[in-house]
């Protein structure tokens, strides 16, 4: 796993206080982690904090899983 | 619409919960208080160098099975990032009395009948304060979405209806130190009106940090002359009390139709059986003069309670260990007249300090107790007394005595006051 993908597990144990285990990447925030709309948008700030990149409101709406956040992150940081 | 004590509905209390400077729990709080023990301490939630008031009740920390508070073992990591420390607060003592009262509702309607009311006085400050610290480092896009839902103040009933699935009336009090007082009273008034069958109510507090003393400090509120002896720093009607010690925590109760209690087996406490309120149009700090408003909001608890002053066996003062004691003092001796000279009078404030928002809820479960026991707890440090009274004040150390009905005080800034009269069933 990049470091990347490890840094977004984390992040996402921590802010919505579930297992590391059930962090896969197909694991959707909402319907799997039970994250609610303002853990989403806190969970997206966390994201833009420890990565230091932009996520734009369109797309933050787009992304609904675990992997979705690594691949956007990974795909600005490779830009 | 006025209605008087024979066309209500009668309403008593069935669940308890405290947290507080004197711990988690009722019965430790109680027998703690009792005890005569203080919970005021140096504060510890940051450093007041700086400021002239050095001393606050906070809540001690450690296991709930040693009755302190270990804020991860009630309220998951994660959701602390959603709640201010008032809302902690409120949410665990919510959970200690509904769990208290046994009340579980197993239908909508029964749901739909059930609601909460539990107030505050300031609500959250401390998170305000970070949040208005980020700003200011220019980082206002990074404010956290749940900032407003973590500083509102009914946010707690909120939280509490969402916990138990409490879907009737969802409500909350801001009087200043009236909060809890005003929130039971008017709860009271949704049963005793037939909009509710049982309420959820109290107050919560959790302003001892930085800001909080500083503004209180400012109004020349608080007691700065006891920096070094903390446990003698709340002495309400002692000639060398020099202002109020803030405390935190909260007090919230279950209350309930008589019948609803009834048919269901449930322990009871007490019967709320009157409530009076009354503002001062004066001052935004001080109270009237002779505590006018006091002795207004008294006299319509009576009057609500339809009994006379005579009645009441003890009352749990406002007595924040400010200059205004005497004057509620004043107004207490003006209302019971010759029956003064049997009414027991302390303010567990000399225990716990000043819990604000909280105070009127956490007393009001004092006063019920009281009732239960047949003991009035003291007032500590009441070492020479200002002015004379014939009102035993409970110097020091608890007494045993019948107590059958009780009244108790909250004043608030904005002269707001509130009574409430509870009674053994």
């Amino acid at each position: 796993m990049s470091e990347i993908a490890d840094k977004v597990k984390k992040i996402v144990v921590e802010h919505l206080g579930v297992e590391e285990s059930k962090v896969t990447p197909e694991a959707s925030f909402i319907d799997d982690l039970g994250a609610d709309s303002l853990d989403t948008v806190e969970l997206v700030m966390a994201f833009e904090e420890a990565f230091n990149v932009e996520i734009p409101e369109d797309a933050a709406e787009k992304i609904a899983t675990v992997k979705d956040a690594i691949d956007y992150i990974e795909k600005q940081k490779a830009a | 619409m006025r209605h008087s004590a024979k066309d209500r509905r009668r309403v008593v209390v069935t669940g308890m919960g405290i947290v507080g400077p004197l711990g988690l729990g009722v019965e430790n709080v109680w027998s703690r208080l009792i005890a005569g023990e203080s919970g005021i301490a140096q504060i510890s939630a940051f450093d007041p160098a700086g400021l002239p008031c050095h001393v606050a009740g906070e809540v001690p920390e450690g296991p709930a099975a040693e009755g302190k508070l270990t804020l991860s073992e009630w309220i998951s990591t994660k959701d602390q990032r959603k709640m201010d420390r008032f809302i902690c607060m409120g949410m665990i003592a919510a959970t200690e009395a509904v769990q208290d009262s046994g009340w579980v509702p197993s239908t909508e309607e029964e749901r739909c009948a059930t609601g909460v009311m539990i107030g505050s006085g300031i609500g959250g400050l401390q998170t305000i304060y970070e949040t208005s610290l980020q700003v200011a480092e220019g980082r206002a896009n990074r404010v956290s979405p749940f900032f407003i839902p973590s500083a509102l103040i009914n946010l707690v009933s909120g939280h509490v209806s969402i916990k138990y699935g409490f879907k009737g009336p969802n409500h909350a009090v801001v009087t200043a130190c009236a909060s809890g007082v005003h929130a039971i009273g008017d709860a009271a008034k949704i049963i005793a009106l037939g909009e509710a069958d049982v309420m959820v109510a109290g107050g919560t507090e959790a302003a001892v940090c930085k800001l909080g003393i500083a503004g209180f400090c400012a109004t020349k509120a608080l007691s700065t002359s006891f920096n070094d002896t903390p446990q003698k720093a709340s002495r309400p009607w002692d000639k060398d009390r020099d202002g109020f010690v803030m405390g935190e925590g909260a007090g919230v109760v279950v209350l309930e139709e008589y019948e609803h209690a009834k048919a269901r087996g449930a322990k009871i406490y007490a019967e709320v059986i009157g409530y009076g309120m009354s503002g001062d149009a004066y001052h935004i700090t001080a109270p009237a003069e002779g505590h006018d408003g006091a002795f207004r909001a008294m006299t319509a608890a009576l009057k609500s309670a339809d009994i006379t002053a005579s009645d009441i066996n003890y009352v749990n003062a406002h007595g924040t260990s400010t200059m205004a004691d005497d004057l509620e003092l004043e107004a207490v001796e003006r209302l019971f007249g010759d029956s003064a000279r049997s009414l027991a009078m302390s303010s567990t404030k000399s225990a716990t300090g000043h819990l604000l928002g909280a105070a009127g809820a956490i007393e009001a479960i004092f006063s019920m107790l009281a009732i239960r026991d047949n003991v009035a707890p003291p007032t500590l440090n009441l070492d020479n007394p200002s002015r004379e009274s014939v009102i035993d004040r409970v110097a020091h150390t608890a007494q045993q005595r019948k107590i059958d009905v009780a009244l108790s005080n909250s004043f608030g800034f904005g002269g707001t006051n509130a009574s409430l009269i509870v009674r053994r069933v």
